[in-house]
Parts: C-alpha cells; sequence; structure tokens
C-alpha cells in the first residue's frame, strides 16, 4: 500500500471515529488525544537516555501558567496556550541547571523532587494557584465562528477535532526534530555519551535542548487539557499521573517513534473501555497492574517489538 | 521553648527510626539487585494490615503479630523476587514497572479485603512515660524506637559476620565477580528481598497502633524513603541509617515549627541541595548510579 494513501485512511478513520462512541467514550478520545501529545514529547526527553519523574509536573506548570494568563490577564486562549507552553519550557530551562548535575537513578529522583516541590508551591500559595483546590472556570475555547458553521469548543467532538489537529501538527515537529542533525545528537549521546563528548558535542548543552523542547510540548498539552476540564488542581498532576505516563512508554516501547504513542493508545484503551466495559469496576488497577507485570516480564522491548516483527514478516515473505 | 525542643526531639527520633528500617530495606534490595522497589511503601502498608487483621480482628497477642507481620511481608518479597525481579536483572526500567504493578495489585487487594477507609487498630498499651508536665514519650513510640536500633544492629551483625552476609556484601559490589567466587545470585537476591520486605514489613507492624492505616498510606512513606536513601548515597546503609536521622530531625522540626507542606518542601530541597553539591548523595560513590 503506497504511503500517501495509508496516512490518507489514517487520517479518514481518526476523522469519522468519534462519531461511533458514547459521550463518555468521547471525553475519554479527548483526553487520549492530549495524552498521546504528552507521552510522544515524553519519548523525546528520553531520547538522551534520561528518564524524567517531574513531566508531569512540566505540563502542569503548562496548564497553570496558560489558565492564569487567560483568566488574570483575560489572554485570548490560543495564545495563552502557546505562552503557557513557553513558560512550561522556561521552568524546565532553569530546573536543568541543578538537574543535569546528576545522571541516571539520581536525575530520575532529582526531577521527581524538583516536580514535588513545583506541586506543593501549588498547593501551599492560594494566591495565584488556588491552593489544594486549585482553579476552577478556567475559560474554555472561545467559540469560532466559521460563517456556515459555529464551532462550539465546549462539545468533545469538536474540541477533539481542535486538540487532533494540533496535536498532529505537534507531532510532525517532533518528529522533524528527531530525523534533524540535532536529534541525531540526541540518538549519539544515548548510547555512546562518552565518545559524543570526546567528539566535540557539548552532551549537557544537548541534554538540556531536549529537555526544554520535551517541556515546551508537555506544557502544550497541560494547556489543552485545562482549557478543556475547566479546572486543575495539584493531584491532577502527581505522581500517580507520571506512574501511567511512564508505564505507557515502557510497555510501548521507546526506540521507535510510535512506541510510546501504541502503549497509551492500547494501555487507555484497555483501562478505561475494556476493563470498564466488563464492569472490573473495583479490580481494574489489579488487572492494570498485572498488565504491566506480564507485559514487562515477556514482552521486554515493547508492543512495538512486535509491531516491528509484523512489518519486517510481511517484507521478507 | 526547651520543653518543646526536647518534645520534637523524642518525635524525630520516633519518625528516625522507622524511616531509616524503611530505608534500610529499600536500599540493600537496590544494592543487590539494582532494582529500585516502587512497591516498598506498600510491604510497609502490608505489615500494617497484618496488625489489623490479626489484632485488631482476632486478638491475637501482638508481639506474635509483629513477628508474623515481618516472616509474612519478608515471604511476600521472596515472591516478587521470584516472580518479577529474577527475570528482569538486566532491564532496571523493567524491574521499576514491575515493581509499580505490583503496588497496584497489593493497594486493590488490600482494598478489596479491608475497604479503602481507615482501619482501626486498638493501642497496644497506653502507658506514657512522663519525663516532665509537657514532655512525655508513649510507650509504644519507644518500642519503635528500640526494635529499630535492636534490627539494625542485628543487620549489621549479619552483614559483617556471618558468610551470608559476607555473599550479600559482595555481589552488591559486583555481581560478576562473585558469581564467580561460586556465591548464588539467585540465592543472595531472595535473601536481600527477604530482609528488605520483612523490615518495611516490621516498620509497618510496629507502627500501625500510631498512625492511621489505610490502603494508600505507602505513597508518603516512599517519597521520604527515596528522599532518605538520596541523601545518604544509593547503596550505602550507613548513609541510609544517617539521612534517615537528619530527615527526619529536619521534617519533625519544620513540621512542629511551620506546617507540613513547608516541611515536605524542605525536605526535598534539602535533598536537591544534596544532589548539587555531591551527586552521588553523602555515602554514595560515582559508579553505583
Amino acid at each position: 500500500m503506497p504511503r500517501g494513501l495509508a496516512w490518507l485512511l489514517l487520517a479518514l478513520v481518526l476523522v469519522a471515529l468519534p462519531h461511533g462512541l458514547s459521550f463518555s467514550q468521547q471525553e475519554i478520545l479527548v483526553f487520549l488525544t492530549i495524552n498521546v501529545l504528552l507521552v510522544a514529547s515524553y519519548r523525546l526527553l528520553t531520547l538522551t537516555g534520561e528518564w524524567s519523574l517531574g513531566h508531569v509536573v512540566i505540563m502542569g506548570v503548562g496548564a497553570y501558567a496558560s489558565a492564569l494568563l487567560s483568566k488574570r490577564l483575560g489572554i485570548y486562549v490560543p495564545v495563552a496556550m502557546l505562552l503557557g507552553a513557553g513558560v512550561a519550557a522556561l521552568v524546565a530551562y532553569i530546573l536543568s541547571f541543578p538537574l543535569f548535575r546528576m545522571k541516571g537513578f539520581y536525575f530520575l529522583i532529582g526531577s521527581f523532587a524538583a516536580g514535588e516541590v513545583i506541586r506543593l508551591l501549588w498547593k501551599r500559595f492560594r494566591d495565584p494557584f488556588g491552593g489544594p483546590k486549585g482553579l476552577k472556570r478556567i475559560e474554555g475555547m472561545p467559540d469560532l465562528d466559521l460563517g456556515v458553521y459555529a464551532l462550539d469548543f465546549f462539545e468533545p467532538i469538536t474540541y477533539y477535532y481542535f486538540a487532533a489537529a494540533v496535536v498532529a501538527f505537534c507531532l510532525w515537529i517532533m518528529w522533524r526534530i528527531e530525523r534533524s542533525p540535532v536529534g541525531l545528537t540526541f540518538h549519539a549521546i544515548h548510547w555512546q555519551d562518552k565518545l559524543a563528548e570526546a567528539s566535540g558535542v557539548n552532551v549537557r548543552a544537548y541534554r538540556t535542548r531536549a529537555f526544554v523542547l520535551a517541556s515546551g510540548f508537555a506544557g502544550f498539552s497541560g494547556a489543552l487539557l485545562a482549557h478543556y476540564i475547566g479546572t486543575i488542581n495539584p493531584n491532577s498532576f502527581d505522581v500517580e499521573q507520571m506512574v501511567f505516563v511512564l508505564t505507557w512508554a515502557i510497555v510501548g516501547g521507546t526506540a521507535t517513534f510510535y512506541g510510546p504513542i501504541l502503549g497509551c493508545i492500547v494501555l487507555t484503551v484497555l483501562n478505561e473501555i475494556v476493563l470498564r466495559e466488563m464492569g472490573f469496576e473495583q479490580m481494574r488497577p489489579l488487572v492494570y497492574g498485572l498488565i504491566m507485570i506480564l507485559s514487562v516480564l515477556f514482552l521486554p522491548k515493547g508492543l512495538e517489538s512486535v509491531v516491528q516483527r509484523v512489518l519486517s514478516a510481511r517484507k521478507t515473505g | 521553648m526547651a520543653e518543646l525542643l526536647v518534645q520534637t526531639g523524642l518525635n524525630a527520633l520516633y519518625a528516625a527510626a522507622y524511616m531509616s528500617l524503611i530505608a534500610v530495606g529499600l536500599v540493600l534490595i537496590f544494592g543487590v539487585m539494582g532494582i529500585i522497589n516502587f512497591a516498598h511503601g506498600e510491604l510497609f502498608m502490608l505489615g500494617a494490615y497484618v496488625v489489623v487483621a490479626l489484632y485488631a480482628d482476632f486478638q491475637v497477642p501482638y508481639v506474635l503479630v509483629a513477628a508474623l507481620g515481618l516472616v509474612f511481608v519478608g515471604c511476600v518479597g521472596v515472591a516478587m523476587e521470584w516472580a518479577m525481579f529474577r527475570r528482569l536483572r538486566d532491564n532496571p526500567l523493567g524491574g521499576l514497572v514491575a515493581s509499580i504493578g505490583f503496588l497496584m495489585i497489593l493497594q486493590a487487594l488490600v482494598s478489596m479485603g479491608f475497604g479503602v477507609r481507615m482501619a482501626h487498630v486498638p493501642p497496644v498499651t497506653q502507658e506514657v512515660i512522663i519525663f516532665s508536665e509537657r514532655v512525655r514519650l508513649p510507650v509504644q513510640r519507644l518500642i519503635v524506637i528500640l526494635a529499630a536500633i535492636g534490627f539494625l544492629t542485628a543487620l549489621w551483625a549479619f552483614l559483617t559476620k556471618t558468610r551470608f552476609g559476607w555473599a550479600l556484601r559482595a555481589s552488591a559490589q559486583d555481581q560478576e565477580a562473585a558469581a564467580l567466587q561460586g556465591i548464588s545470585i539467585n540465592q543472595t537476591a531472595g535473601i536481600a528481598m527477604f530482609i528488605g520486605a520483612s523490615l518495611a514489613g516490621i516498620a509497618g507492624a510496629l507502627t500501625a497502633p500510631l498512625i492511621s492505616v489505610n490502603p494508600h498510606m505507602g505513597h508518603s512513606v516512599i517519597v521520604a524513603a527515596f528522599i532518605v536513601i538520596i541523601v545518604g548515597g544509593v547503596g550505602s546503609l550507613e548513609g541510609a541509617v544517617l539521612a534517615a536521622v537528619i530527615y527526619a530531625f529536619v521534617h519533625t522540626f519544620v513540621t512542629t515549627f511551620a506546617d507540613g507542606v513547608i516541611a515536605d518542601v524542605v525536605g526535598l530541597l534539602l535533598m536537591l541541595v544534596v544532589l548539587i553539591i555531591k551527586p552521588t548523595g553523602l555515602f554514595g560513590t560515582a559508579d553505583r548510579a
């Protein structure tokens, strides 16, 4: 099948998808779309070999910043979203100074601590962050009048189309970054950081670059979330959410661009739709935990390895 | 004022006692297997629920219950090693994810068995040692402090005086070299997992009458334990104990004189500062990261 046709087919499926779903499933679809951006940005961060546990808090920084900018200063929502992404990238840049003194396990826990400090500050300072209850009545996307058709972004379907388009664009940018010389340097640092350094690559600067870029996209996904659900609080960005992102990435596999996205979609569909429909409400975490263990035991290279095997079998056979 | 300081010091000592039990177990597991056991807080929770099940519901003698808690949680640890960690030894991220999955299973099982709400544990002893009008030490807290000292001394003796202890330290230092000397990696990993888990279990069993017992109580414990093992330097048992004492004192004093959230922030900042000044922790060496 030619490539162009495959993409067209995928686009058609994505456009048709929400019409076959119930209202609550449509809402899940919106969250899923936002999470795809989040987990893809997480992979961008892990390209240089460092795993962060603060990524969801950075997403929250984007959400809080965008919500406050539109609420307090009355900035037009789409502009506030972009500014929120900028603030998240800026915070990440500042955090990179202490964090990139660490490596490996220390970086993992250090990023967790830094994120937790930010989250506790949201909790502690009622003004302007709203304390434990967080921010409420965040401006939604303003209605868009196209003349023939007025778009109401309170509708999950409409917001889904908006988010899907924006997320697709972001994914394309990330894909281009990975394929650029900068992205190839990220890979080099991941696999051979000493060699890269010896070849004159400023490893620290490239790690910072990956971290800041990934944080910008994460912040944008946070802004997309904030202006959709309209209320955010410190617990929306706690370590439990981070654990979900981490497991999406690891269960999906991080060797390919689509691995984490695949993990996110498969696990969300399993957790939110299959297990819910089967009436496992109370046992959901149990089954989900079991799936996590089984997948790392029996699919150590992630779901992407299955896809790769199928693709290569088709090519040779 | 002096009395308040002494009282806060006693509270801090109690916190340091159970924190060091938990942190030492976590360090031991990481040292021998290279796996970050995210489910360690849930092992602590499991220890507390052994007390809920046997002592609060069936009035089995408390000492017996505590011993059972230690053995039971230790066996859960061995089961984790056998079922998951053994197969994931060269895959630290996989080990992390598996332990997170196990954590969710334990939480779900306990929630289904006992309900998600706080479980009531009747006090084991109502006695309080009264030093002065405002300096008091409940005996249950004294038990925790003494037990922690006892268990940590026993662990130290085990690690330095017995052949199993030597084997354990050898495989924590260099697994391949240890295997070449005829040390069974699977056996030492099992022992390390039993000790690490049972220390978390006994900490849960001893503190159960003093704290609110619920299926999600492991979360705050694991956060503090991570701070402690990072400040101490990952892989260093002495560092973990020292850092547990430092952290407990800082956290307790800030909680008393400011508030709990500020104390959490200060604790995390303490860790960040240590990491910035010495990125391998107080007692850590560079190659153990």
